[in-house]
């Protein structure tokens, strides 16, 4: 079990896009940390592999740059061939990918703008009425 | 939310209702603990996902993470959306192992194509039926709820949502609008007999045309998709059984057997809903 509550991770941040109506490239959403933690996940290559083709590879690569803290591991600009037998690698996607937190900060919307805020590790994707 | 005699989506928008003393409830109240770990346990029967496999999964009115533990438990990892803030933060403190989002589910979901293996979500889903505000429209979130949701499962995956219809028209209305956003699949009801134990469960497949499972039943025949057959009848206007013939009584001496032990019916015999006699 876990010992500290979970914050949202950089894998559920690679799946997001912006919900706001009318939106048509809302992707990736623009990460902005204000404070991040890292909790140790136990590690599970085969969920990495299998989860490896549905992530925006470059995307990840953009918002781990932009976040720029030194908990952050160095990853490759593009998936090397057979990850599922590249232990460094898998570690490293796990790390980056499950076991860094996004505690306070906020995600932009690329496309209208709308600012969601991450207040105790919860983002608040709530739209105001016209946005919806 | 569990069952109660009112129903609690009629005394305030959810955001309110669950506040900080409801949430509360779930974190200490044993039998309601229990009710939702059962519920989702079915609910995760009902997704039939490939065993020995880690899945992505979303939980659709996640609440305080009750439903969460169990998909953390076969060790699934999950993302939870609730309405409440005050859930989440029960969730959080009670450390659950998936990310919670704050989010309407009217509002729809964003996420990229395929993200997800299966949705589960339990006691939520008639909230949606409702106009909590004057701007909303029950069938505009229906539909952009489900048009969403669709978007974002992989390729023959299943959600499954077990929820407390009002009324056998609100059953059609949320299936209507799940198939009207491309899913297949329909209502599977446990129990339908039993007033207590009877659990409604829309179990939709993305992607992909399955068999709609059967719902428990101590009468393994009757349970499969009752409401889709009780349309079907009214569809090719089959006369409805009348109230007092043999046929019905029958049947409802049948049913008081089975919830009551039948201690108190009494035998059928050649009597049994016989016309007596006019006098005069």
């Amino acid at each position: 079990r876990s010992c500290r509550p979970r914050m949202m991770r950089l894998l559920t941040h690679n799946m997001l896009t912006s919900h706001v109506k009318g939106v048509k490239n809302g992707y990736p959403l623009i990460l902005r940390v204000g404070e991040l933690v890292v909790q140790e996940v136990e590690f599970n290559p085969d969920f990495i592999v299998r989860m490896l083709p549905r992530l925006d590879w470059p995307a990840l690569v953009q918002t781990a740059n932009s976040i720029g803290r030194p908990e952050i591991p160095a990853i490759p600009a593009t998936v090397p061939e057979q990850p599922e037998s590249n232990e460094e690698f898998l570690r490293a996607a796990h790390t980056l990918l499950l076991e860094v937190h996004i505690k306070e900060g906020e995600m932009e919307c690329p496309e209208s703008h709308k600012v969601f805020p991450i207040r105790n590790g919860i983002p608040n994707m709530l739209l105001e009425e016209e946005e919806s | 939310g569990t069952a109660t005699m009112s129903r609690p989506e009629h005394l305030a928008p959810p955001e309110l209702f669950y506040d900080s003393v409801e949430a509360r409830k779930y974190t200490a109240n044993t039998r309601m603990i229990e009710i939702q770990q059962q519920l989702t346990q079915r609910c995760i029967e009902l997704l039939n996902l490939p065993e020995d496999q880690t899945c992505f999964l979303l939980d659709i009115g996640c609440g305080s993470g009750l439903s969460g533990d169990e998909l953390s438990e076969l060790g699934h990892v999950w993302v939870g959306m609730d309405i409440s803030r005050d859930m989440l933060d029960v969730a959080s403190e009670r450390e659950v192992e998936g990310d919670l989002f704050h989010q309407d589910m009217g509002q729809g979901v964003g996420f990229r194509p395929g993200t997800f293996d299966g949705v589960i979500s339990v006691s939520a889903l008639q909230w949606l039926c409702n106009a909590d505000k004057r701007s909303h429209n029950p069938r505009k979130r229906l539909h952009r709820f489900f048009s969403s949701l669709y978007a974002c499962m992989s390729h023959g995956a299943r959600a499954v949502f077990q929820f407390y219809p009002e009324s056998p028209d609100q059953m059609e209305l949320v299936t209507t609008f799940a198939l009207k956003a491309g899913f297949t699949g329909g209502i599977v009801i446990d129990y339908p007999n039993s007033t207590r134990a009877k659990k409604v469960f829309l179990c939709l497949f993305a992607g992909t045309v399955g068999t709609l499972p059967s719902g428990k039943s101590e009468h393994a025949d009757e349970a499969h998709a009752r409401f889709v057959e009780a349309r079907r009848d009214r569809r090719h206007g089959k006369k409805r059984v009348s109230v007092k013939s043999r046929e019905w009584i029958l049947a409802k001496k049948e049913r008081k057997r089975r919830q009551e032990n039948g201690g108190a019916v009494r035998p059928d015999t050649k009597y049994t809903g016989r016309k007596r006699p006019s006098r005069f």
